[in-house]
């Protein structure tokens, strides 16, 4: 089987060798037969990201507090906050969402992406709130991960704040209520 | 609009890495194959060709912009027009109905258009980061982004709304990897069981390794003509083309953010009614109403109102098995909630294939019998382009021809949807293509 085999490959590192020179042929005609040359070249960059419009959701998360927006129009609760309405285009008006929810769906992810690897395994839910018409995407914790199931879907959480807020999503994560 | 045909079609054999290329010659070697099918030379492709369109996903990947206009020039096409189409998952669809609206629109009498991606430059999991980069960097992304993660959800929600169960899930796998077998364009050509899917590692639960699409390099390519163009074509060859026709176009979106999609109404398809649905909530996480208004919109100007029955195969993105269940609800080959007990029924199956399980009305309809995404690997730019170039192959009959092997012929095929997809269906589109002579 393929998965056993991967057991007893080295793994492939992204670190190179410095190589300052290669073989050359003397008869030009067998260079179609070369190997590619294959180097490493870095790709990092600081990005300055603005929240803009959304900053006082990461304001609120900071104070302990979840916000999200409302449409008096239409009477609509968005789970994740979005400053103007996708049903009637108006703009909408911060409100406070319950500390309470429910898990409306989850996984629980063994691998990730580079920046998450290290915190796997961690569990994703979409929490639905009570009288809000949809809904947000955060961690749960203090569940075993290796005891994954459907029975998971329904269960009361309730949000949990970061003393030090790092202005990010993840500043507010949910624990079972 | 006029009608648009697609004369002809090539892709690359798609690959974990294609050091021994760039780019540009990667996708010659789709546009090559694309020429020489129908017996045109370079020069007179040259001459016909009015101009061509480009698909590739990510910047981030390629680390190169304006890839589009670099593989035009390395095609020899300068001076002609070109533009680049960019959406995601659903990048190659979206240039292939791109190039039909060239030609349907009376801009361009022949157009090519050409996909590709190049994801091996950087390791799975920082491309997986580079893939999350296409979901919400303030709201989704920071909390783990992860595309398997958010189809994982998707699925989670599925199951427990419609009692969806993983040796369903695991049945696409079986079915994509085993048709694969018979395509030597597929990335991953294996006979694997449900347990292998089972058993293989937990990526995100429920999803496992083998429920997930691969990574890979791989270009693709597909000649449109006008009636006009055809002719020019034939003229030029001096031989008889097998064209298909497209005759439906449709394409949908949602919400970028999964949590912000509505808890309402289904999108009904003609041969539904709204006391099917009752108490459902729609589309919520468990279903794409992208993937619904793309089919609805197709199959209206196809004039299709019993998809199943008027439909003979299906080539569905299927980058996750949950995905390919979900997508055959939206696209009314089930209703909504049976796609986990339509697969177990062995229907979107090939007829005339041994997987190593009974079933009750195996091959009534074949979804991916290419082998899809999950065998095949997914290029992101060229995959939606891929998917044409098989159906269009299956229309004319010649999958022997160009597979050297005669298995995943679909007898008799007249029609055939496309379905490409993006973002948890952010964005999804489908085509209808029949067989034109």
């Amino acid at each position: 089987m393929a998965e056993s085999k991967k057991n007893f490959k080295l793994p492939e590192t992204d670190d190179g060798t410095v190589v300052f020179n290669v073989p050359f042929p003397k008869d030009l005609s067998q260079l179609k037969g070369m190997a590619p040359i294959i180097i490493k070249q870095p790709y990092h960059i600081d990005y300055i990201h603005s929240f803009g419009q959304d900053s006082p959701f990461f304001a609120g998360l900071a104070n302990g507090k979840l916000l999200s927006t409302h449409c008096k129009e239409c009477n609509y609760t968005y789970g994740t906050p979005r400053l103007h309405c996708m049903y009637c285009g108006n703009e909408c008006d911060w409100v406070e969402l319950p500390k309470e929810g429910k898990i409306h769906c989850f996984t629980v992810c063994h691998y990730g992406s580079e920046e998450f690897l290290k915190e796997t395994p961690f569990i994703l839910i979409l929490v639905e709130f009570p009288k809000v018409n949809t809904l947000f995407l955060g961690r749960l914790l203090g569940v075993d991960t290796k005891k994954a199931s459907l029975d998971w879907i329904g269960k009361k959480v309730k949000a949990q704040f970061k003393r030090n807020s790092k202005f990010k999503p993840t500043d507010v994560y949910f624990v079972l209520a | 609009m006029r009608d648009v045909f697609v004369v002809s079609g090539g892709v690359s054999k798609f690959a974990k890495a294609r050091p021994d290329k760039t780019f540009q010659p990667m996708v010659k070697e789709a546009y090559d194959y694309t020429l020489k099918d129908v017996g045109l030379e370079f020069k007179q492709a040259y001459e016909l060709i009015d101009g061509s369109v480009t698909s590739y996903f990510s910047d981030h990947f390629l680390r190169q912009l304006m890839g589009g206009a670099m593989t035009t020039d390395y095609l020899g096409l300068c001076p002609k027009p070109n533009k680049r189409i960019e959406g995601g998952g659903a990048t190659g669809g979206l240039c292939f109905q791109a190039g039909w609206e060239a030609v349907a629109s009376g801009r361009f009498d022949v157009c090519i258009a050409y996909g590709f991606e190049t994801m091996s430059h950087v390791n799975t999991w920082k491309g997986n980061e580079f893939i999350a980069l296409a979901s919400d960097v303030s709201f989704d992304y920071p909390v783990g982004g992860f595309y398997s993660g958010y189809y994982a959800m998707m699925v989670t929600r599925h199951m427990k709304e419609f009692g969806t169960t993983v040796e369903q899930l695991a049945l696409v796998s079986v079915k994509n990897h085993n048709n694969a077998f018979h395509n030597p364009y597929a990335q991953k050509r294996r006979k694997i069981t449900i347990e292998d899917v089972r058993n293989s590692e937990m990526v995100a639960w429920p999803l496992t390794m083998l429920d997930i699409c691969v990574m890979s390099d791989g270009a693709a390519a597909i000649l449109f003509a006008s009636q006009e163009g055809l002719n020019k074509i034939e003229k030029a060859t001096g031989k008889r083309m097998k064209p298909t026709k497209v005759t439906g176009v449709g394409s949908g979106m949602d919400a970028m953010r999964m949590a912000d999609r509505p808890h309402g109404e289904v999108i009904l398809l003609p041969h539904e009614k709204k006391s099917d649905y009752k108490g459902l909530k729609y589309p919520g996480v468990h279903s794409f109403r992208s993937g619904r208004m793309a089919s609805k919109l197709a199959y209206k100007m196809a004039g299709i109102t019993d998809p199943i029955n008027q439909i003979d195969f299906v080539e569905l993105h299927d980058a996750y098995t949950s995905s390919e269940i979900q997508t055959c609800e939206d696209m009314g080959l089930c209703k909504y909630g049976e796609g986990g007990d339509f697969v177990a029924s062995g229907k979107p199956f090939m007829p005339n294939l041994d997987y190593g399980y009974k079933f009750p009305k195996q091959g009534v309809i074949p979804v991916n019998p290419s082998g899809g995404l999950i065998a095949c690997g997914h290029p992101v730019g060229a995959t939606g382009l891929m998917q044409a170039v098989f159906a269009h192959w299956q229309l004319q009959g010649t999958i022997n021809k160009h597979f050297g092997d005669p298995t995943l012929q679909v007898k008799n095929a007249k029609r055939g949807a496309i379905h490409s997809h993006a973002g948890t269906g952010t964005y999804v589109t489908v085509s209808i293509m029949e067989k034109g002579f």
